[in-house]
């Protein structure tokens, strides 16, 4: 029979083993794309989480923003250029060009 | 209907007297009415910023202005790099006497009826060229690069178009 006091560092091993599988370690922030192309924002990107960065890539020969009508975000987009940024904030994001008020968009990010 | 006929057709509904002699348009000549037509409306937004006080109107003035600049300045370069030298023709002509006789009838007038004309004008014109754009200047470009260029020109075309579409609501 194995001492006591390795058999509760075992338990305990174990215990955290299982606290560690139903709350796993917060996942590393991800990198998503978003193409806009011919005066539209391409398919939004699902699972964005608080924390995640967007590049925004714009196809177009004109001058675009990507710009969160809540103001947490406002990427100006030069003719053929990529521009990123990060989420801050939780919920449903309307987006918007500030120049071209038919583009339209909305972003869902979670916690 | 030949396409230069759906063109000069198209042309026709504001322009009137615009129609090409050809029967068929060729690269060069389609990249320089493209060409025209984004400059004719760059034309257009720097009298409007000269005339306007009303700030919706200045601030469309200015995007049209930057955005016709931009696609001309792509399209440039793309005829550069493709070793493509712009072709004059009778439909960019006709575009071109249309505008003068637009601008003509836009110098005379001030104030709410110079904003109500200039926007009216925004939207025929931007019309007028999406319907060249779709019907003939887009199906005739043999170029991929220069097709593709042209269907980016259509959609913020069409854009600028909803867009006047709107502004007009405002300046009545």
């Amino acid at each position: 029979m194995a001492p006591l006091p390795s058999r509760r560092s075992a338990l305990l091993t174990i215990g955290g083993t299982i606290i560690a599988l139903v709350r796993p370690a917060r996942a590393e922030p991800r990198s998503h794309a978003v193409l806009i192309d011919k005066m539209k924002f391409g398919p939004m990107p699902s699972e964005v989480r608080v924390g995640d960065s967007i590049s925004w890539i714009n196809r177009d020969p004109v001058r675009h923003t990507a710009t969160a009508r809540d103001k947490s975000f406002d990427v100006d987009l030069p003719a053929s250029t990529e521009g990123r940024c990060t989420v801050t904030r939780a919920g449903a994001v309307d987006i918007i060009c500030r120049f071209h008020p038919g583009m339209t968009a909305k972003l869902a990010v979670l916690p | 209907m030949s396409r230069l006929l759906v063109l000069a057709a198209a042309l026709a509904i504001t322009t009137g007297a615009a129609f090409a002699h050809d029967s068929q348009l060729s690269d060069p000549q389609i990249a320089h009415i493209a060409y025209t037509a984004g400059q004719i409306d760059v034309d257009a937004a720097k009298l409007a910023l000269a005339k306007t006080k009303n700030a919706e109107v200045r601030d469309f003035a200015e995007l049209m202005a930057r955005d016709h600049a931009a696609v001309n300045e792509k399209a440039l370069s793309l005829v550069k790099r493709l070793n493509v030298k712009p072709e004059a023709n009778g439909t960019s002509a006709g575009l071109t006497k249309q505008a003068a006789q637009a601008e003509k009838r836009l110098r005379k007038l001030s104030g709410a009826a110079f904003d109500r004309a200039y926007v009216a004008n925004e939207i025929a014109y931007h019309r007028t060229v999406n319907q060249a754009l779709s019907t003939a200047l887009i199906p005739g470009a043999h170029n991929g690069e220069l097709k593709a260029l042209l269907e980016s020109g259509l959609a913020l075309f069409t854009a600028h178009q909803t867009h006047a579409e709107h502004l007009a609501q405002t300046v009545k």
